[in-house]
């Protein structure tokens, strides 16, 4: 799994690059046919690496069509002024009209319909109307240090989805490792050699440590992947961004996350009479974990709806949650204190009960207890 | 100093009492055998000697000392129900294990190599686990209990599944080691291997001893007023003798309650029969094993 997330990251990238590959020669060498029937669209019939030829009746466009001279062509009707409908003609099966295409015809349609009427940088100007620059100030008016947008949130959201299956695969791990030593009963010459506290410990941390090794060689292959990837995203990777902090909360939330999980999945291998089931009930635990993900656009165009503080201080959606947040807004000091405070008295709380319970379940084979035995035992102790 | 000292455990599971109030002492170089019916407490017993579980009142002292984490390494233990790591093979299965009971690697693999030539299993030392067989499973376990050079090794069904030449070289081995004055914990329902390695026996049923003693004096207890009678010639009628069953080669004679099996004798002898074998019937293990935990299932 470790290399298995770079490899699939890399397929991305190669895939991605051949399809783009193919798609752009098709537009480059395009040529479109019109038909004028309303009159007066006369120029601008080059537009950028498409070529319009005018054809006089639809007939005629049609053979054009059919020998392959142009790859489509369109009709304007007499009453395009009072109805703008254009009458569009393909051999291909398609879902729509290409962007390129659509710009194309949208800009030739303009130009001839404003030429002579507005300056020609006016009619650019029509095109294009719009080119938003955002800059986020600080509360004194300085320009503040992060500015957000897109390149502010790839970190993050990559970061975030990286933590959750690190998270889950190690959970799966520890589970799976528990649950064969309880079936071939490897337990009892284990708990015979160290005490159930020490076995705890020592799962935690060695499959901790795997887990940041694993997050270690995908942080490690990411640049590289970034730089092949450059040329699909173009300069996109220069407006990449680290929000303030975010190493030092990625880290944080990262320990305490993947805590939080393997004390869970402890206990729940502990009750569980083999790693099949515990599986079944670690879906439980970390379907929370996922719904940041879910949400993702939401948080992304809503970023200051009070339902983010929920999943922020929820423990186990927090880790997620705040790394993705990290990306689209600023999470008030207060939010980021109750969050760590909450993840840390959970993992103490759920490692208290887990070592309770943990030496008498793993010795209980065949059978998981029932809610009620669970419960009864965490009194007792 | 005495191996084991178990004085007054009790333990309960929810609201069953599963051990109550046992107590028994197991010295060093001694094999001593935990007998009882399914059920009777024995596991639970062995775990808690093996400081796996805690008995709820009561003390487990193991060498003079209270049990603690630093006893485990002086402790070792093959489990009734076992394993290991299919995938992992069997030098590093050894190697791993011996180094939780605190053993460096390179002890514990020359030590590894040792046992394993010993017994026979040195050509197998690169294989997988799951590629062994069960009784081959079965003896790196064994060397597992034994690698870290324990005092005492508690062995919960040792035999089963052994053809009868592993099981040969295992009894050799454990008289080995209680001949360098381990003490050994035999759990068994074989009752035969309890008569043919055990000093005493302790048997439990329910929880609770029942039988708990030097072998020979427990079967001497239970022994039925009999003797076995090998002769030539005739035997006719013997004074107080009750009833004669004749049996595959020899006959057992059922004395009168007062008559000694030394009176019978001096009777047979004086009528100058040819005797070839003369004994006081002891029941078998097997038997006494029944009659008790029978009589308390009643």
């Amino acid at each position: 799994m470790t290399l298995i997330v770079p490899l699939i990251a890399l397929l991305l990238i190669v895939v991605s690059q051949l399809v783009s590959g193919i798609a752009m020669p098709t537009v480059e060498i395009a040529t479109i046919g019109y038909v004028d029937e309303l009159g007066g669209f006369q120029q601008y019939t080059s537009q950028g690496n498409i070529t319009l030829v005018r054809f006089d009746t639809p007939g005629d466009a049609t053979e054009a069509l059919i020998r392959g001279d142009i790859n489509e062509y369109f009709v304007i009707p007499p009453d395009y002024i009072s109805a703008g409908v254009i009458n569009r003609y393909t051999l291909e099966k398609q879902l729509a009209a290409s962007p390129a295409v659509t710009t194309v015809i949208n800009n030739f349609l303009t130009s001839n319909l404003l030429a002579g009427k507005v300056p020609e940088a006016t009619v650019a100007r029509i095109e294009a109307p719009l080119n938003l620059v955002t800059t986020r100030l600080t509360e004194t008016g300085a320009v503040a240090p992060e500015q957000g947008g897109y390149g502010a949130l790839i970190i993050p959201f990559v970061f975030s989805i990286l933590l959750a299956l690190s998270i889950i695969f190690s959970s799966t791990y520890l589970l799976q490792g528990l649950g064969e030593e309880k079936e071939n009963r490897l337990i009892e010459i284990l708990l015979s050699s160290v005490s159930a506290r020490q076995l705890l410990t020592g799962k935690v941390l060695g499959i901790g440590a795997a887990g940041l090794a694993q997050v270690a060689v995908w942080a490690i292959s990411a640049p590289l992947l970034l730089n092949l990837a450059y040329s699909s995203i173009g300069g996109f990777v220069s407006t990449i961004q680290l929000p303030p902090n975010f190493i030092v909360l990625a880290v944080v939330y990262f320990i305490l996350g993947y805590l939080l999980f393997s004390v869970i999945s402890a206990s729940i291998g502990a009750i569980s009479s083999n790693s099949r089931e515990g599986q079944q009930l670690i879906g439980v635990f970390t379907l929370p974990l996922l719904i940041p993900l879910w949400f993702t656009s939401l948080m992304m165009f809503f970023p200051g709806n009070p339902v983010w503080v929920f999943f922020t201080i929820f423990p186990l959606s927090a880790p997620v949650e705040v790394i993705m947040r990290l990306g689209v807004s600023v999470i008030p000091a207060w939010q980021l204190v109750a969050s760590i405070v909450v993840l840390v008295l959970s993992i103490i709380g759920i490692l208290l009960l887990t070592t309770r319970i943990f030496r008498t379940y793993l010795l209980m084979y065949g059978k998981r207890p029932s809610i009620g035995e669970v419960l009864r035992s965490l009194r007792t102790g | 100093m005495l191996a084991v000292e178990v004085s007054h455990i009790v333990k309960s599971f929810v609201d069953k009492v599963v051990v109550n109030d046992l107590s028994f002492s197991v010295s060093q170089g001694e094999i001593f055998g935990l007998i009882g019916p399914n059920g009777a407490g024995k596991t639970t017993t062995i775990r808690m000697m093996m400081d796996i579980i805690k008995p709820d009142s009561g003390d487990v002292t193991i060498l003079g000392e209270k049990l603690s984490e630093s006893t485990k390494n002086k402790l070792g233990y093959l489990p009734e129900e076992r394993g290991l790591y299919k995938k992992l093979k069997v030098i590093d299965s050894i190697i791993y294990l011996a180094s939780l009971k605190g053993m460096d690697r390179h002890s514990a693999e020359e030590k590894a190599n040792e046992l394993l030539s010993q017994t026979g299993m040195l050509p197998h030392k690169g294989k997988r686990i799951e590629e062994l067989s069960r009784g081959m499973g079965q003896i790196i376990q064994f060397i597992v209990s034994v690698i870290h050079d324990p005092k005492l090794v508690v062995l919960d069904e040792p035999f089963a599944g052994l053809d009868p030449v592993n099981t040969d070289l295992l009894k050799g081995m454990l008289f080995d080691l209680k001949n360098q004055g381990k003490a050994l914990i035999l759990s068994t329902h074989q009752m035969n291997e309890i008569e043919e390695l055990c000093d005493r026996i302790l048997m439990i049923n329910h929880g609770r001893s029942v039988l708990y003693g030097k072998l020979a004096e427990i079967k001497s207890k239970y022994r039925s007023n009999s003797v076995l009678l090998e002769f030539e010639g005739e035997l006719g009628e013997v004074p107080g003798v009750t009833e004669k069953r004749t049996h595959k080669g020899y006959v057992e004679l059922v004395l009168a309650g007062n008559t000694t099996p030394q009176q019978i004798l001096e009777r047979l002898v004086s009528r100058g029969m040819v005797i070839n074998r003369f004994e006081v019937a002891t029941p078998p293990l097997n038997e006494i094993f029944l009659r008790v935990v029978g009589k308390a299932h009643e």
